[in-house]
C-alpha cells in the first residue's frame, strides 16, 4: 500500500468524482469513499453538492457521513497511526504498547499527537489476531509490536 | 525454480514485500532464475513470513525471515532447499497442517491466488462444472443435504435460506457475500480473499445460478485493503475468462460481481445493516420479518452468507454433499475454518471437522500461551462470544454444544488470555464496544451498553457491589432479549460468561474491603 497523497479540497474535482460514481446503485458510500481517497477527508461543503447529484436531503447525507468511523470531516493532521484495541490485540498485550506510544505522543488515542505530526487512533481488528498488537499506519499494515518497537514506530509515524 | 512468499496481509505486516524484494535481487546477483510467487498463507501466522523453496522433496520453507536475512540465506543455498537454522523442513509435513482436514482451505497457500489457471490446475471450477450439470434445483438440494450452516456465527441452514430464495417471485435477485469479517480473532474471511478469492467468486456463481440471482456484491471491510485488491483483481480475471458477466461458459446463466468496501462500522457485520450499507445508508439493522430472503437488497430477495459458506459451496458441488456431511457432529456438518488468536504459541487457521473440543484447540494444537504463562480465559466467536475458562475446555466445538453451555462458536475465533487478564475489565470492554458501535435503532443495546459501562465502573469503585452485579445481570437479561439484533443481543454473553466463570474479579472491590472491618 503506498502512503496516500491528498489534492487540495475543490468542489469542481468533487462535482467531477461525483459524477464517476452516481450512476451506480447505492453510490453514496462509494462517493464517500473515493472523496476521501482524494481530498483525505469529506468536508461540510460536500453534503450539498452529494444531497443535489443524488436526490437525497442534506440531513440524509449528513446522516451517512456522521454515522461511519472512517469519514474524517476534517482533514487529518500528519501520518494517520490507527493501533488495534480488540480483544486479541489486548491478550498480546496492546494495553502496555497503547501506553508507551501515548508517552511517546504525548497525547491520548483518538486525536492528534503534542507536535501535530501524528494522528493516533483506535482500530477494531485489523485480522491479523495472532501477529499482533497490530497497527496501521497511513494504510501500510504493521505486526508483532513488542513494546521495544513502540519507539520506531513512533519515529517511522512522525518521519 | 519456485519460490513462495505470501501475500496474506498477515505477511505482509511482519515483511514479506520486504523479504521478497530481497530475494528477487539476491537471485539476480546470485545468477540463479527464480520464479516468485505471492502465494496466499498456510494460515501458521508465528512463521511468517515463511517463504517455501519448490525442492524435488517438496516445498521447504524458511520461517521468519526478515529482508537482512535473505543475502545469507541465498549464500547458504537456501534456493536449493539446503538446511538453515530458519528452515522448517518441508511445510506439508509440519504437524500443524498434517492433524488439519482442509477443504475450504485446499488451496490457500499453495497457489498463486489470482491466477486464473493454477486456480483451474488445483480443482478449480470444477465446482461450477458439476453444478451447471445439476441445475438450479439440484443444487440447492445438494447444499440442502450437505448439511452446510451459515458459518458467520447463526448457524442457519444454508440449503433452506437458498431455497427460500430461489422460491420467491421477483424482476431481480441477489447474492450477497458478508465479508465485514469485524469479529477480533477471526482472518479465516480474510485469507479467503487473499489466498483464494477464486472459490468465493466460484461459490458466488453458483449460489446466482441457484435462485436465479445475476448480480452479487461482496461487502468487504476498509480494514481489510489487500482483500479487496485481490478480489478486484481476481474478479477482472474471471470477467476476461467468461467466468463472470453475461451467459456464463455460454450457458444461459448471467452473473455479475462487485466489490463494496465497508467504512468501519462493525454492525454492518448484522446482515440487515450490511444490505442498507450497500443501498448507500447508514448502517441501521432492519427489524425481521420481512426477511432478505424475501425483501433484501434494493427491497428484493436476496440470498446473503457469510464468506465461508459460499466459499464451501465449490466442495459441495465437486466432490459431492455426502463427502462434506462425512464430516462433523450432530447437526454440525462439514468443517471449521477455527482461527487461533491472541496470546496463543501457534496462532493461525485451524481447518478440521465440527467435534474437536476446546483444550485440544488451545492446549494441543495451539501450543498454550505465546507467553508461557496459565491460560485463565479463552473467548469464542468473537467479541460477542462468552469466556469459557479451562474447566469447560471438554466442550467440543459444535454449534449445540456450546449452546449448552451458555456459549457459541460464532464465526469460529479463539482468543486466548493468560492468567493476566483482568475479567471485570473485559466485561467492561464489551460493553463499551457494543456502545461505540451500536446503530443506535433499539434502546436495550443503544442505552444498555452505557448503563453497562457505568454500572461495571461503580462495581469496580466498590459502591455497593452486591447492588452493581444484580443491576448487570438484569441489564444483561434485557439487552438479550430486547435488542434487535446480535450486538445488543449477544453483548451479554462475555459479561455474563465474565461474571459467572470469574467471579472472583467481580468481588475485587469487596474483597479489598474485608480486612478494614
Amino acid at each position: 500500500m503506498q502512503p496516500p497523497t491528498y489534492e487540495p479540497w475543490s468542489p469542481e474535482r468533487a462535482v467531477e468524482i461525483i459524477a464517476l460514481h452516481a450512476d451506480r446503485e447505492g453510490a453514496l458510500l462509494p462517493i464517500l469513499h473515493a472523496l476521501q481517497h482524494a481530498f483525505g477527508h469529506v468536508p461540510d461543503a460536500a453534503v450539498p453538492l452529494l444531497a443535489g447529484a443524488l436526490n437525497l436531503s442534506r440531513a440524509d447525507v449528513h446522516g451517512v457521513v456522521s454515522f461511519y468511523h472512517d469519514y474524517r470531516r476534517a482533514p487529518a493532521s500528519g501520518k494517520v497511526l490507527k493501533l488495534c484495541q480488540a480483544e486479541a490485540c489486548q491478550a498480546r498485550g496492546v494495553g502496555q504498547v497503547t501506553k508507551e506510544v501515548e508517552a511517546a505522543l504525548g497525547s491520548k488515542i483518538g486525536g492528534p499527537s503534542a507536535d501535530g505530526r501524528v494522528t493516533f487512533e483506535a482500530v477494531y481488528c485489523l485480522g491479523l489476531c495472532a501477529s499482533g498488537p497490530a497497527a496501521m499506519l497511513d494504510g501500510r499494515l504493521i505486526g508483532r509490536i513488542s513494546p521495544d518497537r513502540v519507539a520506531e514506530l513512533v519515529r517511522e509515524a512522525r518521519a | 525454480m519456485k519460490v513462495f512468499v505470501p501475500r496474506d496481509a498477515a505477511a505482509i505486516a511482519v515483511g514479506a514485500d520486504e523479504v521478497a524484494a530481497a530475494l528477487v535481487r539476491e537471485a539476480q546477483k546470485a545468477g540463479v532464475e527464480i520464479r516468485l510467487v505471492r502465494n496466499g498463507s498456510r494460515g501458521m501466522f508465528e512463521l511468517e513470513p515463511l517463504v517455501e523453496v519448490e525442492t524435488p522433496e517438496g516445498r521447504v520453507g524458511y520461517a521468519r525471515l526478515a529482508a537482512s536475512d535473505i543475502p545469507a540465506l541465498v549464500a547458504a543455498g537456501m534456493l536449493d532447499g539446503k538446511p538453515h537454522e530458519t528452515c522448517v523442513g518441508v511445510v506439508e509435513d509440519l504437524p500443524f497442517l498434517k492433524a488439519q482436514t482442509r477443504l475450504t482451505f485446499a488451496r490457500c497457500g499453495i497457489t498463486d491466488p489470482i491466477d486464473l489457471e493454477d486456480y483451474a490446475e488445483h480443482d478449480g471450477y470444477k465446482g461450477l462444472a458439476a453444478a451447471l450439470a445439476l441445475g438450479p434445483a439440484g443444487i440447492v438440494d445438494a447444499v440442502t443435504k450437505s448439511g452446510l450452516r451459515g458459518r458467520g456465527g447463526a448457524g442457519f441452514p444454508t440449503g433452506i435460506k437458498w431455497k427460500t430464495v430461489a422460491d420467491a417471485k421477483a424482476d431481480r435477485k441477489f447474492i450477497v457475500c458478508n465479508a465485514d469479517e469485524g469479529d477480533s480473532g477471526t482472518f479465516a474471511d480474510r485469507m479467503v480473499m487473499e489466498g483464494d478469492p477464486f472459490m468465493l467468486i466460484e461459490g458466488m456463481t453458483i449460489a446466482g445460478i441457484a435462485v436465479g440471482a445475476t448480480k452479487g456484491y461482496i461487502y468487504c471491510r476498509s480494514e481489510y485493503p489487500h482483500s479487496i485488491v485481490a478480489l478486484n483483481k481476481a474478479i477482472a480475471s474471471a470477467k476476461r475468462a467468461g467466468l463472470l458477466g453475461d451467459n456464463i461458459l455460454d450457458t444461459p446463466f448471467s452473473f455479475d460481481l462487485e466489490v463494496r468496501e465497508g467504512a468501519g462500522a462493525y454492525v454492518c457485520g448484522e446482515e440487515t445493516a450490511l444490505l442498507d450499507s450497500i443501498e448507500g445508508k447508514r448502517g441501521v439493522v432492519r427489524a425481521k420479518p420481512p426477511l432478505p430472503a424475501h425483501v433484501g437488497l434494493f427491497g428484493k430477495p436476496t440470498v446473503i452468507n457469510n464468506v465461508l459458506s459460499l466459499a464451501a459451496i465449490p466442495f459441495i458441488m465437486d466432490k459431492g454433499s455426502q463427502a462434506y456431511a462425512d464430516y462433523g457432529m450432530g447437526r454440525s456438518r462439514g468443517t471449521m475454518p477455527i482461527q487461533l488468536a491472541g496470546n496463543i504459541k501457534n496462532g493461525g487457521l485451524f481447518e478440521v471437522a465440527f467435534g474437536v473440543t476446546l483444550g485440544e484447540l488451545v492446549n494441543e494444537i495451539g501450543g498454550g500461551t505465546l507467553s508461557g504463562r496459565p491460560v485463565r480465559a479463552v473467548q469464542v466467536g468473537g467479541p460477542l462470544g462468552a469466556y469459557f475458562p479451562p474447566s469447560l475446555f471438554d466442550t467440543p466445538f459444535d454449534y449445540e454444544a456450546f449452546a449448552a453451555k451458555d456459549g457459541l462458536i460464532g464465526h469460529g475465533g479463539v482468543v486466548v488470555f493468560d492468567d493476566t487478564v483482568d475479567m471485570l475489565g473485559m466485561a467492561r470492554f464489551a460493553m463499551e464496544f457494543c456502545a461505540i458501535e451500536s446503530c443506535g435503532k433499539c434502546t436495550p443495546c443503544r442505552i444498555g451498553s452505557t448503563r453497562g459501562v457505568e454500572t461495571i465502573d461503580k462495581l469496580r469503585a466498590g459502591e455497593a457491589p452486591q447492588l452493581q452485579r444484580e443491576i448487570l445481570a438484569d441489564l444483561c437479561d434485557t439487552m438479550k432479549f430486547g435488542s434487535l439484533c446480535a450486538l445488543g443481543g449477544f453483548t451479554p454473553y462475555p459479561v455474563m460468561s465474565a461474571m459467572t466463570h470469574f467471579p472472583e474479579d467481580f468481588a475485587a472491590a469487596e474483597r479489598t474491603l474485608a480486612p478494614a472491618e
